[in-house]
Protein backbone atom coordinates (compact mmCIF):
# COMPACT_ATOMS: atom_id res chain seq x y z
CA UNK A 1 0.00 0.00 0.00
CA UNK A 2 1.27 3.41 -1.17
CA UNK A 3 0.71 6.02 1.23
CA UNK A 4 0.62 9.44 -0.69
CA UNK A 5 1.58 12.73 1.04
CA UNK A 6 1.47 15.58 -1.12
CA UNK A 7 -0.51 15.64 -4.38
CA UNK A 8 2.59 16.75 -5.71
CA UNK A 9 3.16 12.89 -5.94
CA UNK A 10 0.35 11.91 -7.64
CA UNK A 11 1.74 14.45 -10.93
CA UNK A 12 5.00 11.91 -11.01
CA UNK A 13 4.81 9.30 -13.76
CA UNK A 14 3.47 6.14 -12.92
CA UNK A 15 2.46 6.38 -9.82
CA UNK A 16 2.01 3.22 -7.52
CA UNK A 17 4.35 0.63 -6.67
CA UNK A 18 2.03 -2.04 -8.32
CA UNK A 19 2.04 0.10 -11.91
CA UNK A 20 5.66 0.11 -11.97
CA UNK A 21 6.22 -3.24 -11.58
CA UNK A 22 3.56 -3.68 -14.05
CA UNK A 23 5.38 -1.37 -16.59
CA UNK A 24 9.20 -3.10 -15.47
CA UNK A 25 7.65 -6.27 -16.16
CA UNK A 26 6.33 -5.34 -19.91
CA UNK A 27 9.76 -3.68 -20.72
CA UNK A 28 11.56 -6.80 -19.70
CA UNK A 29 9.24 -8.81 -21.87
CA UNK A 30 9.83 -6.61 -24.70
CA UNK A 31 13.70 -6.58 -24.52
CA UNK A 32 14.16 -10.55 -23.90
CA UNK A 33 11.39 -11.31 -26.79
CA UNK A 34 13.87 -11.02 -29.32
CA UNK A 35 16.45 -13.68 -27.57
CA UNK A 36 13.86 -16.78 -27.27
CA UNK A 37 15.01 -17.75 -30.55
CA UNK A 38 11.51 -17.52 -31.74
CA UNK A 39 11.62 -15.54 -35.01
CA UNK A 40 7.38 -15.95 -35.64
CA UNK A 41 7.37 -13.54 -32.56
CA UNK A 42 9.57 -11.28 -33.21
CA UNK A 43 7.67 -10.68 -36.39
CA UNK A 44 4.04 -10.63 -34.22
CA UNK A 45 6.03 -8.58 -31.32
CA UNK A 46 6.87 -6.05 -34.23
CA UNK A 47 3.47 -5.85 -35.94
CA UNK A 48 1.74 -5.35 -32.06
CA UNK A 49 4.17 -2.28 -31.56
CA UNK A 50 3.52 -0.91 -34.85
CA UNK A 51 -0.23 -1.55 -34.71
CA UNK A 52 -0.33 -0.18 -31.22
CA UNK A 53 1.10 3.31 -32.22
CA UNK A 54 -1.98 3.36 -34.44
CA UNK A 55 -4.70 2.68 -32.29
CA UNK A 56 -3.77 4.91 -29.63
CA UNK A 57 -4.02 7.77 -32.21
CA UNK A 58 -7.23 6.27 -33.04
CA UNK A 59 -7.69 6.27 -29.27
CA UNK A 60 -6.93 9.49 -28.45
CA UNK A 61 -9.45 11.06 -31.38
CA UNK A 62 -12.55 7.97 -30.13
CA UNK A 63 -11.79 7.28 -26.81
CA UNK A 64 -10.45 10.74 -25.24
CA UNK A 65 -11.73 13.25 -27.68
CA UNK A 66 -15.11 11.78 -28.52
CA UNK A 67 -14.84 12.00 -32.08
CA UNK A 68 -16.37 8.81 -33.83
CA UNK A 69 -14.30 8.76 -36.83
CA UNK A 70 -13.86 5.94 -39.61
CA UNK A 71 -11.45 7.46 -41.83
CA UNK A 72 -8.39 5.50 -40.22
CA UNK A 73 -7.96 3.18 -43.36
CA UNK A 74 -7.24 6.79 -45.42
CA UNK A 75 -4.96 7.68 -42.87
CA UNK A 76 -3.02 4.40 -43.01
CA UNK A 77 -2.64 4.46 -46.55
CA UNK A 78 -1.26 8.49 -46.88
CA UNK A 79 1.27 7.47 -44.45
CA UNK A 80 2.21 4.30 -45.71
CA UNK A 81 2.39 5.98 -49.63
CA UNK A 82 4.38 9.09 -48.16
CA UNK A 83 6.60 7.46 -46.18
CA UNK A 84 6.94 5.03 -49.52
CA UNK A 85 7.82 8.29 -51.84
CA UNK A 86 9.91 9.74 -49.31
CA UNK A 87 12.40 6.95 -49.34
CA UNK A 88 14.93 9.24 -51.00
CA UNK A 89 15.26 11.37 -47.40
CA UNK A 90 17.20 9.93 -43.83
CA UNK A 91 14.50 6.92 -42.60
CA UNK A 92 13.37 9.39 -39.42
CA UNK A 93 12.89 12.35 -41.70
CA UNK A 94 10.89 10.28 -43.47
CA UNK A 95 8.89 8.73 -41.27
CA UNK A 96 8.06 12.51 -39.78
CA UNK A 97 6.89 13.29 -43.17
CA UNK A 98 4.54 10.83 -43.31
CA UNK A 99 2.80 11.48 -39.97
CA UNK A 100 2.71 15.12 -40.73
CA UNK A 101 1.58 14.49 -44.52
CA UNK A 102 -1.14 12.01 -42.92
CA UNK A 103 -1.49 14.95 -39.69
CA UNK A 104 -2.42 17.42 -42.81
CA UNK A 105 -4.79 14.90 -44.29
CA UNK A 106 -6.36 14.55 -40.66
CA UNK A 107 -7.29 18.38 -39.97
CA UNK A 108 -9.76 18.73 -43.36
CA UNK A 109 -11.37 15.72 -42.69
CA UNK A 110 -11.92 16.89 -39.13
CA UNK A 111 -13.44 19.94 -40.67
CA UNK A 112 -17.17 18.07 -40.88
CA UNK A 113 -16.30 17.65 -36.94
CA UNK A 114 -17.37 20.81 -35.94
CA UNK A 115 -20.75 20.68 -37.32
CA UNK A 116 -21.26 16.39 -37.20
CA UNK A 117 -21.44 14.44 -34.35
CA UNK A 118 -21.81 10.97 -33.61
CA UNK A 119 -22.83 8.10 -36.19
CA UNK A 120 -23.31 11.19 -38.52
CA UNK A 121 -19.54 11.79 -38.33
CA UNK A 122 -18.47 8.35 -38.92
CA UNK A 123 -20.34 8.86 -42.26
CA UNK A 124 -18.38 11.85 -43.50
CA UNK A 125 -15.36 9.98 -42.17
CA UNK A 126 -16.05 6.55 -43.65
CA UNK A 127 -16.52 8.60 -47.17
CA UNK A 128 -12.84 9.68 -47.11
CA UNK A 129 -11.54 6.38 -46.32
CA UNK A 130 -12.93 4.91 -49.19
CA UNK A 131 -11.96 7.70 -51.58
CA UNK A 132 -8.52 7.89 -50.61
CA UNK A 133 -8.36 3.84 -51.40
CA UNK A 134 -10.28 4.45 -54.97
CA UNK A 135 -7.75 7.89 -55.92
CA UNK A 136 -4.64 4.88 -54.34
CA UNK A 137 -6.44 2.33 -56.76
CA UNK A 138 -6.95 4.58 -60.06
CA UNK A 139 -3.84 6.79 -60.23
CA UNK A 140 -0.63 4.75 -60.65
CA UNK A 141 1.74 7.34 -60.20
CA UNK A 142 0.74 7.56 -56.77
CA UNK A 143 0.45 3.88 -55.84
CA UNK A 144 2.45 2.15 -58.41
CA UNK A 145 0.11 0.98 -60.62
CA UNK A 146 -0.62 -2.91 -60.76
CA UNK A 147 3.13 -3.42 -59.83
CA UNK A 148 2.92 -1.42 -56.76
CA UNK A 149 5.49 0.06 -54.96
CA UNK A 150 8.57 -1.29 -53.47
CA UNK A 151 9.64 -0.13 -49.69
CA UNK A 152 12.86 -0.87 -48.79
CA UNK A 153 12.65 -3.47 -45.28
CA UNK A 154 15.57 -3.70 -42.53
CA UNK A 155 16.27 -6.80 -40.67
CA UNK A 156 13.89 -8.37 -38.54
CA UNK A 157 16.02 -7.52 -36.03
CA UNK A 158 16.38 -3.74 -36.30
CA UNK A 159 12.99 -3.61 -37.15
CA UNK A 160 12.32 -5.09 -34.25
CA UNK A 161 14.33 -2.63 -32.01
CA UNK A 162 13.07 0.71 -33.76
CA UNK A 163 9.17 -0.12 -33.67
CA UNK A 164 9.06 -0.82 -29.78
CA UNK A 165 11.18 1.58 -28.92
CA UNK A 166 8.91 4.18 -31.13
CA UNK A 167 6.10 2.34 -29.74
CA UNK A 168 7.73 3.51 -25.90
CA UNK A 169 8.42 7.04 -27.13
CA UNK A 170 4.73 7.48 -28.49
CA UNK A 171 2.98 5.53 -25.42
CA UNK A 172 5.19 8.01 -23.10
CA UNK A 173 3.80 11.03 -24.66
CA UNK A 174 0.56 10.20 -25.14
CA UNK A 175 0.57 9.58 -21.48
CA UNK A 176 1.85 12.70 -20.71
CA UNK A 177 -0.13 14.56 -23.59
CA UNK A 178 -3.47 13.16 -21.69
CA UNK A 179 -2.62 14.54 -18.31
CA UNK A 180 -1.51 18.21 -19.63
CA UNK A 181 -3.89 20.92 -20.18
CA UNK A 182 -4.36 19.38 -23.80
CA UNK A 183 -5.36 16.04 -22.86
CA UNK A 184 -7.95 17.38 -20.23
CA UNK A 185 -9.43 19.75 -23.12
CA UNK A 186 -10.01 16.64 -25.28
CA UNK A 187 -11.86 15.03 -22.22
CA UNK A 188 -13.75 18.39 -21.66
CA UNK A 189 -15.13 18.45 -25.27
CA UNK A 190 -16.02 14.74 -25.17
CA UNK A 191 -17.95 14.93 -21.84
CA UNK A 192 -19.68 18.14 -22.78
CA UNK A 193 -19.27 20.87 -25.42
CA UNK A 194 -21.01 23.30 -24.47
CA UNK A 195 -19.13 23.56 -20.50
CA UNK A 196 -15.74 23.13 -22.10
CA UNK A 197 -16.87 26.28 -24.43
CA UNK A 198 -18.07 28.19 -21.45
CA UNK A 199 -14.25 26.87 -19.70
CA UNK A 200 -12.64 29.28 -22.52
CA UNK A 201 -11.81 25.82 -24.72
CA UNK A 202 -11.87 26.82 -27.87
CA UNK A 203 -13.68 23.68 -29.75
CA UNK A 204 -12.61 24.58 -33.65
CA UNK A 205 -8.97 24.25 -32.36
CA UNK A 206 -9.32 21.00 -30.24
CA UNK A 207 -11.33 19.08 -32.33
CA UNK A 208 -8.69 19.82 -35.02
CA UNK A 209 -5.90 19.18 -32.73
CA UNK A 210 -7.71 15.60 -31.77
CA UNK A 211 -7.47 14.80 -35.49
CA UNK A 212 -4.25 15.75 -36.59
CA UNK A 213 -2.69 14.50 -33.80
CA UNK A 214 -4.80 10.77 -33.94
CA UNK A 215 -3.53 11.51 -37.90
CA UNK A 216 -0.23 11.86 -37.19
CA UNK A 217 -0.08 8.35 -35.10
CA UNK A 218 -1.74 6.79 -38.22
CA UNK A 219 0.47 8.13 -40.81
CA UNK A 220 3.50 6.56 -38.49
CA UNK A 221 1.54 3.36 -38.30
CA UNK A 222 1.30 3.20 -41.92
CA UNK A 223 4.72 4.38 -42.60
CA UNK A 224 5.75 1.46 -40.17
CA UNK A 225 3.37 -1.00 -41.54
CA UNK A 226 5.34 -0.26 -45.56
CA UNK A 227 8.49 -0.78 -44.07
CA UNK A 228 7.38 -3.78 -42.27
CA UNK A 229 5.91 -5.47 -45.29
CA UNK A 230 8.28 -4.12 -47.96
CA UNK A 231 5.66 -3.84 -51.06
CA UNK A 232 2.46 -1.79 -50.94
CA UNK A 233 -0.81 -1.80 -52.47
CA UNK A 234 -4.25 -0.31 -52.27
CA UNK A 235 -6.11 -3.25 -51.40
CA UNK A 236 -4.07 -3.41 -48.31
CA UNK A 237 -5.97 -0.20 -47.43
CA UNK A 238 -9.74 -1.44 -47.32
CA UNK A 239 -12.67 -0.48 -45.22
CA UNK A 240 -11.60 -3.78 -43.08
CA UNK A 241 -8.92 -2.40 -41.50
CA UNK A 242 -11.36 0.29 -40.01
CA UNK A 243 -13.13 -2.82 -37.98
CA UNK A 244 -10.03 -3.77 -36.99
CA UNK A 245 -8.88 -0.54 -35.44
CA UNK A 246 -12.22 -0.54 -33.61
CA UNK A 247 -12.26 -3.88 -32.27
CA UNK A 248 -8.85 -2.90 -30.58
CA UNK A 249 -9.63 0.06 -29.25
CA UNK A 250 -12.99 -1.15 -27.59
CA UNK A 251 -11.47 -4.06 -26.01
CA UNK A 252 -8.46 -2.76 -25.21
CA UNK A 253 -10.22 0.02 -23.60
CA UNK A 254 -11.67 3.41 -24.68
CA UNK A 255 -9.60 6.41 -23.01
CA UNK A 256 -6.47 4.11 -22.18
CA UNK A 257 -3.05 3.88 -23.51
CA UNK A 258 -2.40 0.81 -21.80
CA UNK A 259 -5.55 -0.66 -23.36
CA UNK A 260 -4.37 0.53 -27.07
CA UNK A 261 -1.43 -1.99 -26.64
CA UNK A 262 -3.45 -4.31 -25.38
CA UNK A 263 -6.32 -4.25 -28.19
CA UNK A 264 -3.27 -4.14 -30.72
CA UNK A 265 -2.25 -7.31 -29.07
CA UNK A 266 -5.60 -8.53 -29.15
CA UNK A 267 -5.80 -8.07 -32.92
CA UNK A 268 -3.06 -9.38 -34.53
CA UNK A 269 -2.97 -12.27 -32.30
CA UNK A 270 -5.63 -13.30 -32.24
CA UNK A 271 -5.66 -14.69 -35.97
CA UNK A 272 -2.68 -16.64 -34.92
CA UNK A 273 -4.77 -18.28 -32.40
CA UNK A 274 -6.99 -19.37 -34.72
CA UNK A 275 -4.82 -20.57 -37.06
CA UNK A 276 -6.49 -22.62 -40.08
CA UNK A 277 -9.66 -20.88 -38.63
CA UNK A 278 -8.83 -17.37 -40.30
CA UNK A 279 -12.50 -17.33 -42.00
CA UNK A 280 -14.04 -17.13 -38.30
CA UNK A 281 -12.19 -13.82 -37.01
CA UNK A 282 -14.22 -11.29 -38.04
CA UNK A 283 -16.87 -13.30 -36.38
CA UNK A 284 -15.23 -13.25 -33.08
CA UNK A 285 -14.28 -9.86 -33.71
CA UNK A 286 -17.61 -8.77 -33.93
CA UNK A 287 -18.79 -11.12 -30.64
CA UNK A 288 -15.56 -9.72 -28.55
CA UNK A 289 -17.09 -6.13 -29.26
CA UNK A 290 -20.54 -7.25 -28.03
CA UNK A 291 -18.78 -9.09 -24.68
CA UNK A 292 -16.92 -6.25 -23.57
CA UNK A 293 -19.98 -3.66 -24.05
CA UNK A 294 -21.50 -6.23 -21.98
CA UNK A 295 -19.59 -7.20 -19.33
CA UNK A 296 -16.34 -4.95 -19.27
CA UNK A 297 -17.20 -1.77 -20.83
CA UNK A 298 -13.66 -0.20 -20.16
CA UNK A 299 -11.92 -3.34 -21.86
CA UNK A 300 -8.94 -4.97 -21.12
CA UNK A 301 -7.02 -1.60 -19.56
CA UNK A 302 -10.50 -1.50 -17.58
CA UNK A 303 -10.12 -5.24 -16.21
CA UNK A 304 -6.43 -4.54 -15.17
CA UNK A 305 -7.30 -0.92 -13.40
CA UNK A 306 -10.13 -2.83 -11.59
CA UNK A 307 -7.31 -5.62 -10.58
CA UNK A 308 -4.99 -3.12 -10.39
CA UNK A 309 -6.88 -0.66 -7.54
CA UNK A 310 -7.86 -4.24 -5.51
CA UNK A 311 -3.58 -4.98 -5.25
CA UNK A 312 -2.76 -1.32 -4.72
CA UNK A 313 -5.45 -1.10 -1.52
CA UNK A 314 -4.79 -4.56 -0.29
CA UNK A 315 -5.37 -5.56 2.51
CA UNK A 316 -7.43 -2.40 3.01
CA UNK A 317 -10.73 -2.80 1.09
CA UNK B 1 -32.06 42.49 -26.38
CA UNK B 2 -34.76 39.74 -27.95
CA UNK B 3 -34.41 36.33 -28.74
CA UNK B 4 -36.54 34.46 -30.82
CA UNK B 5 -36.98 30.76 -32.13
CA UNK B 6 -38.60 30.72 -34.77
CA UNK B 7 -42.06 32.04 -33.81
CA UNK B 8 -41.60 31.68 -30.31
CA UNK B 9 -39.98 34.65 -28.79
CA UNK B 10 -38.20 34.06 -25.21
CA UNK B 11 -36.55 37.60 -25.02
CA UNK B 12 -38.30 40.68 -25.68
CA UNK B 13 -36.68 44.02 -24.95
CA UNK B 14 -35.16 42.77 -22.30
CA UNK B 15 -32.87 45.18 -20.71
CA UNK B 16 -31.06 45.33 -17.97
CA UNK B 17 -27.30 46.82 -15.99
CA UNK B 18 -24.82 44.78 -13.58
CA UNK B 19 -22.86 47.55 -11.91
CA UNK B 20 -19.10 45.76 -10.86
CA UNK B 21 -19.18 44.13 -7.35
CA UNK B 22 -23.14 43.91 -6.79
CA UNK B 23 -25.01 40.91 -6.91
CA UNK B 24 -28.18 40.60 -8.97
CA UNK B 25 -31.18 37.92 -8.63
CA UNK B 26 -33.16 36.73 -11.43
CA UNK B 27 -36.40 35.45 -10.75
CA UNK B 28 -39.16 34.58 -12.67
CA UNK B 29 -41.52 31.36 -13.30
CA UNK B 30 -40.65 28.43 -15.44
CA UNK B 31 -40.24 29.50 -19.08
CA UNK B 32 -39.64 33.22 -18.39
CA UNK B 33 -36.53 33.80 -20.34
CA UNK B 34 -34.41 33.10 -17.14
CA UNK B 35 -31.96 31.03 -18.37
CA UNK B 36 -31.74 32.29 -22.15
CA UNK B 37 -30.73 35.53 -20.79
CA UNK B 38 -27.52 33.85 -19.22
CA UNK B 39 -27.17 31.99 -22.74
CA UNK B 40 -27.28 35.25 -24.72
CA UNK B 41 -24.41 36.77 -22.54
CA UNK B 42 -22.67 33.85 -22.13
CA UNK B 43 -22.45 33.12 -25.94
CA UNK B 44 -24.26 30.05 -26.46
CA UNK B 45 -27.39 31.75 -28.20
CA UNK B 46 -27.20 34.78 -30.38
CA UNK B 47 -29.94 37.75 -29.46
CA UNK B 48 -31.70 38.76 -32.60
CA UNK B 49 -31.61 42.08 -31.82
CA UNK B 50 -30.18 44.39 -29.20
CA UNK B 51 -26.46 44.66 -27.49
CA UNK B 52 -24.82 42.94 -24.50
CA UNK B 53 -21.61 44.73 -23.29
CA UNK B 54 -18.85 44.02 -20.77
CA UNK B 55 -16.45 46.22 -19.78
CA UNK B 56 -17.22 48.73 -22.48
CA UNK B 57 -16.80 46.08 -25.08
CA UNK B 58 -19.79 44.06 -26.92
CA UNK B 59 -19.93 40.48 -26.06
CA UNK B 60 -21.92 40.08 -29.16
CA UNK B 61 -21.16 37.17 -31.93
CA UNK B 62 -18.39 35.77 -29.20
CA UNK B 63 -18.31 31.98 -29.26
CA UNK B 64 -18.59 31.40 -25.80
CA UNK B 65 -14.61 30.36 -24.95
CA UNK B 66 -13.71 34.54 -25.96
CA UNK B 67 -16.52 35.09 -23.72
CA UNK B 68 -14.82 33.50 -21.04
CA UNK B 69 -11.63 34.62 -22.12
CA UNK B 70 -13.54 38.35 -21.13
CA UNK B 71 -13.52 36.90 -17.81
CA UNK B 72 -17.19 36.06 -17.38
CA UNK B 73 -17.93 32.00 -15.83
CA UNK B 74 -21.28 30.21 -16.07
CA UNK B 75 -22.96 27.19 -14.32
CA UNK B 76 -25.58 25.25 -15.67
CA UNK B 77 -29.02 24.84 -14.75
CA UNK B 78 -29.11 20.72 -15.63
CA UNK B 79 -25.05 20.16 -14.92
CA UNK B 80 -22.68 20.53 -17.30
CA UNK B 81 -19.90 18.51 -15.53
CA UNK B 82 -16.78 16.73 -17.41
CA UNK B 83 -18.33 13.45 -15.79
CA UNK B 84 -15.99 11.06 -17.00
CA UNK B 85 -12.93 13.23 -15.09
CA UNK B 86 -11.99 13.16 -11.66
CA UNK B 87 -13.43 16.29 -9.89
CA UNK B 88 -10.16 17.63 -9.75
CA UNK B 89 -9.28 17.66 -13.22
CA UNK B 90 -12.81 19.07 -13.81
CA UNK B 91 -11.81 22.09 -11.85
CA UNK B 92 -8.39 22.08 -14.18
CA UNK B 93 -10.13 22.36 -17.55
CA UNK B 94 -11.67 26.18 -15.33
CA UNK B 95 -7.63 26.83 -15.45
CA UNK B 96 -7.15 26.19 -19.03
CA UNK B 97 -7.46 29.70 -20.17
CA UNK B 98 -4.39 30.38 -17.99
CA UNK B 99 -2.54 28.31 -18.64
CA UNK B 100 0.61 28.94 -21.15
CA UNK B 101 -0.06 25.82 -23.53
CA UNK B 102 2.50 24.48 -25.50
CA UNK B 103 1.66 20.82 -26.87
CA UNK B 104 5.52 20.25 -26.91
CA UNK B 105 6.61 20.74 -23.57
CA UNK B 106 3.09 18.78 -22.79
CA UNK B 107 4.10 16.10 -24.56
CA UNK B 108 8.02 15.74 -23.13
CA UNK B 109 5.83 16.45 -19.45
CA UNK B 110 7.36 19.41 -18.09
CA UNK B 111 4.93 20.40 -15.59
CA UNK B 112 6.06 23.94 -13.98
CA UNK B 113 2.49 25.22 -15.89
CA UNK B 114 0.66 22.29 -14.21
CA UNK B 115 1.45 22.66 -10.65
CA UNK B 116 1.04 26.17 -10.60
CA UNK B 117 -2.71 25.75 -11.77
CA UNK B 118 -2.57 22.53 -9.58
CA UNK B 119 -1.90 25.02 -6.41
CA UNK B 120 -5.09 27.41 -7.86
CA UNK B 121 -6.92 24.59 -7.57
CA UNK B 122 -6.36 22.72 -4.62
CA UNK B 123 -7.23 26.60 -2.69
CA UNK B 124 -10.64 26.16 -4.50
CA UNK B 125 -11.05 21.99 -3.43
CA UNK B 126 -10.31 23.36 0.26
CA UNK B 127 -12.57 26.44 0.09
CA UNK B 128 -15.45 24.41 -0.93
CA UNK B 129 -14.69 21.21 0.98
CA UNK B 130 -14.18 19.03 -1.84
CA UNK B 131 -11.22 17.07 -0.37
CA UNK B 132 -13.07 13.49 -0.14
CA UNK B 133 -14.11 13.94 -3.51
CA UNK B 134 -10.89 15.31 -5.12
CA UNK B 135 -9.92 12.12 -7.14
CA UNK B 136 -13.85 11.00 -7.69
CA UNK B 137 -15.18 11.07 -11.04
CA UNK B 138 -17.32 13.63 -11.48
CA UNK B 139 -20.03 11.84 -12.49
CA UNK B 140 -19.95 9.29 -9.39
CA UNK B 141 -20.13 11.86 -6.77
CA UNK B 142 -23.95 12.94 -5.52
CA UNK B 143 -25.36 15.60 -6.65
CA UNK B 144 -25.07 18.12 -3.84
CA UNK B 145 -21.40 17.59 -4.43
CA UNK B 146 -21.55 18.36 -8.28
CA UNK B 147 -23.49 21.46 -7.54
CA UNK B 148 -20.35 22.22 -5.85
CA UNK B 149 -17.66 20.94 -8.44
CA UNK B 150 -19.37 23.15 -10.79
CA UNK B 151 -19.41 26.04 -8.67
CA UNK B 152 -15.62 25.23 -8.39
CA UNK B 153 -14.56 24.83 -11.90
CA UNK B 154 -16.22 28.14 -12.67
CA UNK B 155 -14.47 29.89 -9.82
CA UNK B 156 -10.95 28.23 -10.69
CA UNK B 157 -11.58 30.41 -14.39
CA UNK B 158 -10.69 33.32 -12.34
CA UNK B 159 -14.19 35.66 -13.56
CA UNK B 160 -15.21 39.27 -13.02
CA UNK B 161 -18.56 38.22 -13.63
CA UNK B 162 -19.70 34.69 -12.63
CA UNK B 163 -23.51 33.26 -13.71
CA UNK B 164 -25.01 31.06 -11.70
CA UNK B 165 -28.30 29.22 -12.79
CA UNK B 166 -30.28 28.10 -9.90
CA UNK B 167 -27.21 27.55 -7.83
CA UNK B 168 -29.60 26.31 -4.95
CA UNK B 169 -31.86 24.18 -6.98
CA UNK B 170 -32.45 20.71 -5.86
CA UNK B 171 -30.79 20.88 -2.99
CA UNK B 172 -32.03 20.33 0.64
CA UNK B 173 -32.80 22.78 2.86
CA UNK B 174 -29.28 22.41 4.91
CA UNK B 175 -27.12 22.48 1.50
CA UNK B 176 -28.98 25.55 0.39
CA UNK B 177 -27.36 27.01 3.50
CA UNK B 178 -24.38 26.03 2.80
CA UNK B 179 -24.59 27.17 -0.61
CA UNK B 180 -25.90 30.80 0.18
CA UNK B 181 -22.67 30.86 3.03
CA UNK B 182 -20.53 29.56 -0.14
CA UNK B 183 -21.77 32.49 -2.39
CA UNK B 184 -21.44 34.71 0.45
CA UNK B 185 -17.63 34.12 0.68
CA UNK B 186 -17.04 34.13 -2.84
CA UNK B 187 -18.12 37.98 -3.08
CA UNK B 188 -16.04 38.58 -0.15
CA UNK B 189 -12.64 36.76 -1.26
CA UNK B 190 -12.82 36.48 -4.95
CA UNK B 191 -14.26 40.40 -5.44
CA UNK B 192 -16.73 38.64 -7.93
CA UNK B 193 -19.69 40.35 -10.00
CA UNK B 194 -22.46 37.47 -9.21
CA UNK B 195 -25.62 37.35 -11.21
CA UNK B 196 -28.04 34.30 -10.49
CA UNK B 197 -30.84 33.08 -11.34
CA UNK B 198 -33.38 31.58 -8.77
CA UNK B 199 -36.87 30.16 -8.35
CA UNK B 200 -36.41 30.26 -4.37
CA UNK B 201 -37.45 33.96 -3.31
CA UNK B 202 -36.38 33.50 0.15
CA UNK B 203 -32.97 32.17 -1.12
CA UNK B 204 -33.01 35.27 -3.67
CA UNK B 205 -33.66 38.35 -1.23
CA UNK B 206 -30.82 36.84 1.33
CA UNK B 207 -28.13 37.07 -0.75
CA UNK B 208 -29.06 40.12 -3.87
CA UNK B 209 -29.51 43.45 -2.45
CA UNK B 210 -30.90 43.82 -6.19
CA UNK B 211 -34.02 41.41 -8.14
CA UNK B 212 -34.93 41.66 -11.44
CA UNK B 213 -37.96 39.52 -12.01
CA UNK B 214 -38.74 37.96 -15.72
CA UNK B 215 -42.29 37.17 -16.93
CA UNK B 216 -43.01 35.20 -20.39
CA UNK B 217 -39.62 37.14 -21.82
CA UNK B 218 -40.65 40.31 -20.65
CA UNK B 219 -38.60 42.42 -17.84
CA UNK B 220 -41.68 42.77 -15.22
CA UNK B 221 -39.73 44.60 -12.37
CA UNK B 222 -36.23 45.74 -11.06
CA UNK B 223 -35.57 47.15 -7.57
CA UNK B 224 -34.45 45.63 -4.33
CA UNK B 225 -36.16 42.10 -3.08
CA UNK B 226 -39.35 43.66 -1.16
CA UNK B 227 -39.58 46.32 -3.72
CA UNK B 228 -40.23 43.62 -6.56
CA UNK B 229 -41.91 40.66 -4.07
CA UNK B 230 -44.32 43.99 -3.24
CA UNK B 231 -45.06 44.60 -7.45
CA UNK B 232 -48.54 43.05 -8.22
CA UNK B 233 -47.19 41.71 -11.68
CA UNK B 234 -44.44 39.61 -10.14
CA UNK B 235 -47.54 37.86 -7.82
CA UNK B 236 -49.45 37.14 -10.96
CA UNK B 237 -46.51 35.62 -12.75
CA UNK B 238 -46.18 33.36 -9.66
CA UNK B 239 -49.04 32.20 -8.60
CA UNK B 240 -51.39 33.04 -11.95
CA UNK B 241 -54.44 35.80 -12.29
CA UNK B 242 -56.35 34.34 -9.69
CA UNK B 243 -53.97 35.80 -6.94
Amino acid sequence: MDLVETWREELRFAPGRVTRALLAAAVAFSIALPFLGQPAWIVRGTLVAITAIGVMGQNLLVGYAGQVSFGQAGFLAIGAYAFAHLQGLPWLLALLGAGLVSALAGVVVGFPSLRLKGPYLAIATLGFGIAAYQLLANVPALSGGRMGLAVQRPSLLSLYWTDVALLGVFALATTNLISSYAGRALMAVRDSEIAAESMGVNLTRTKLLAFAISSFYTGVHGALFAQFLGHLEPELFNVSEVLTQFVAITVGGLASVEGSIFGAAFVVLLPVIFGGLRWAVPVFFGASILAVLIFEPGGLAGALRKARLYLEQWPFR
Amino acid sequence: MSLSFGGIRALRGVSLAVREGETLAVIGPNGSGKTSLFNCISGAYQPGAGDISFDGASLLRLSPDRVARRGIARTFQNLRLFLGMPVMENLLVGRHLHFRRNLLSAALRLRREEIRHRDRCEEIIEFLDLEPYRKLRAGDCPYGVQKRVELGRALALEPRLLLLDEPASGLTGEEKEEVAYWLHEVRGRFGVTLVFVEHDLRFASRLAARMIALDRGEKIAEGTPEEVQRRPEVERAYLGDAA
